[in-house]
């Protein structure tokens, strides 16, 4: 198995992924059995590398994959490889250059973040939740993936994922998550 | 309203009670307490200038002065989830606990399987369930938008379910919130009593007979089993808990209920069921002025 894998030999003995099944993430990628699967401590370390997001905040959670790259997040009890609906709830896509976290994801986590969140006006807010692309121009901070976010009853509340480039924020909020406030 | 003429000797005060079942009901949600307190959720409607009032049974259902409870921030971020109230009740009777293990057989659209995950401060297995796949996309859509980690969907026939593909071999707690032929949702839906058959009553107490006897044999000694459904017909709710505790290890406990009901029913139609069956509560559209629901506890005893 695998060993058509462009990689070369150290990739040689890893199994193909299977994307109609759930399959648990190995903790480091010295444990990787699975070609190209992201690990536990690099999907956390990117939570904190890129929203320091505190490490601990997913003590108690396990990440899984299905389909190519895509990543859920779950709390519960489940032996791995496990073939069913849904394991929890989707929260980063994997296996791409920049890796993007799901709206529900900063929704449910990204209070706890403490960089690459974007404060939003009123107006502002509305329109990324609409799913509109805005002219932002005062973000100083990194490009690429950031939690939008608005404050609301006197505390900051993630709203989704925006897509920061050129002096633009792109909202990522999925078509059947936007709403007209 | 035709079919309803059937609950006359049962039910107190008929013509309030088909009063009811003629108006429209109001727009309730649940807040959901796995993205806000209730106190955050309400400040938020507040700010927005959503009129609410709280029910006095549970302080996480709200009735909304709105027509559009859809189109708010506090349901863009998943602070609250429309709900009817009556529909909040199954799950509050399970009572389950963080870290246990639930199934919630008949789960889609996932009203009361992220309610349970909730109840459970997000910790623990809840295994949502729902034979038909079309509804498990809307059972997946809310559970994301809820933020529920702590569930696991399949689609199967609740009947046959196996547990094989866990790594447990029972469940702590069961909701069986079965199909039925929802004619105590007649309020929302004016048209749930179109297709109202007797055979159609047969047909679907089988399949409910079949789901809560496979609920009751895939939870452990000691473990707990709420049966629901959102009609009156006895056929449907008594009788169902009837044929289970003839045949599997269970018996039929008290819980609390701070809503107006009134108790199950001990003889249908020539039928006599067993005296705890009053134990079980039916809640009539005009008794709180929500929906109908049938609600009923079971205790695994083997
Ligand atoms: C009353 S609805 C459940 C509502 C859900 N508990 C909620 O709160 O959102 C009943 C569900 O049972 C499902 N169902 C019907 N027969 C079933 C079976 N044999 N096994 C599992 N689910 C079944 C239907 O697809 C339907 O979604």
């Amino acid at each position: 198995m695998g060993d058509d894998t462009a990689d070369g030999a150290s990739e040689g003995d890893l199994e193909q992924n299977d994307g109609q099944r759930f399959g648990r993430l190995p903790t480091t990628a010295a444990e990787r059995t699975v070609e190209g699967r992201a690990s536990r401590e690099e999907v956390v370390d990117y939570f904190a590398d890129r929203f320091a997001i505190p490490p601990e905040t997913f003590d108690d959670y396990t990440f899984w994959e299905k389909g190519a790259g895509k990543i859920w997040i779950y709390g519960g009890d489940a032996p791995s490889p496990i073939t069913i609906e849904a394991i929890g709830m989707t929260c980063l896509r994997t296996r791409q250059e920049h890796w993007k976290p799901t709206t529900d994801f900063v929704q449910r986590f990204g209070r706890e973040a403490g960089e690459c969140v974007i404060e939003l006006e009123a107006e502002e807010a509305r329109a990324f939740a609409a799913g509109e692309d805005q002219d932002l121009e005062r973000w100083d901070g990194d490009w690429g993936y950031l939690i939008a976010a608005h404050r609301i009853a006197g505390a900051l509340e993630p709203i989704g994922v925006g897509l920061y480039v050129h002096g633009e924020l792109r909202s990522m909020v999925p078509k059947g998550r936007q709403r007209e406030l | 309203m035709e079919p309803l003429e059937r609950y006359r000797p049962i039910v107190d005060d008929f013509e309030a009670f088909l009063a009811a079942c003629e108006r429209p009901l109001g727009n309730a949600v649940r807040v959901n307490t796995i993205k806000a307190s209730v106190d955050r959720a309400t400040t938020v409607l507040e700010e927005e200038g959503v009129g609410y009032e709280g029910a006095h049974w549970n302080p996480r259902v709200l009735r909304l002065e709105t027509d559009s409870p859809g189109s708010t921030w506090s349901s863009f971020h998943g602070f609250t989830h429309g709900q009817e109230e009556v529909s909040a009740v199954p799950a509050t009777v399970l009572e389950p606990e963080p870290g246990e293990r639930v199934w919630d057989c008949c789960a889609a659209p996932g009203g009361k399987a992220t309610q349970l995950a909730a109840l459970m401060d997000d910790r623990g297995t809840v295994v949502a369930n729902d034979s038909n796949l079309g509804r498990i996309s809307a059972l997946r859509f809310n559970a994301e938008r809820l933020g529920a980690t702590s569930l696991a969907v399949t689609n199967d026939d609740a009947r046959n379910y196996s547990l094989e593909r866990f790594d447990f071999d029972e469940f702590d707690r069961a909701l069986v919130d079965a199909p039925c032929s929802c004619e105590g949702t007649i309020r929302k839906n004016p048209d749930a009593l179109d297709g109202w058959s007797e055979g159609y009553l047969d047909e679907v107490s089988g399949i409910q007979k079949g789901i809560i006897r496979r609920a009751v044999q895939a939870t452990g000694e000691g473990g707990t089993i709420v049966y629901s459904t959102c009609t009156f017909a006895p056929e449907e709710n008594e009788a169902v808990v009837q044929h289970v505790l003839e045949r599997e290890d269970c018996r039929i406990v008290d819980f609390d209920l701070s809503l107006e009901h009134s108790p199950g029913l001990t003889e249908w139609d020539g039928e006599e069921y067993d005296e705890r069956l009053e134990r079980a509560a039916r809640i009539y559209p005009h008794q709180n002025d929500t929906g109908g629901f049938f609600v009923a506890k079971l205790e695994v005893t083997a």
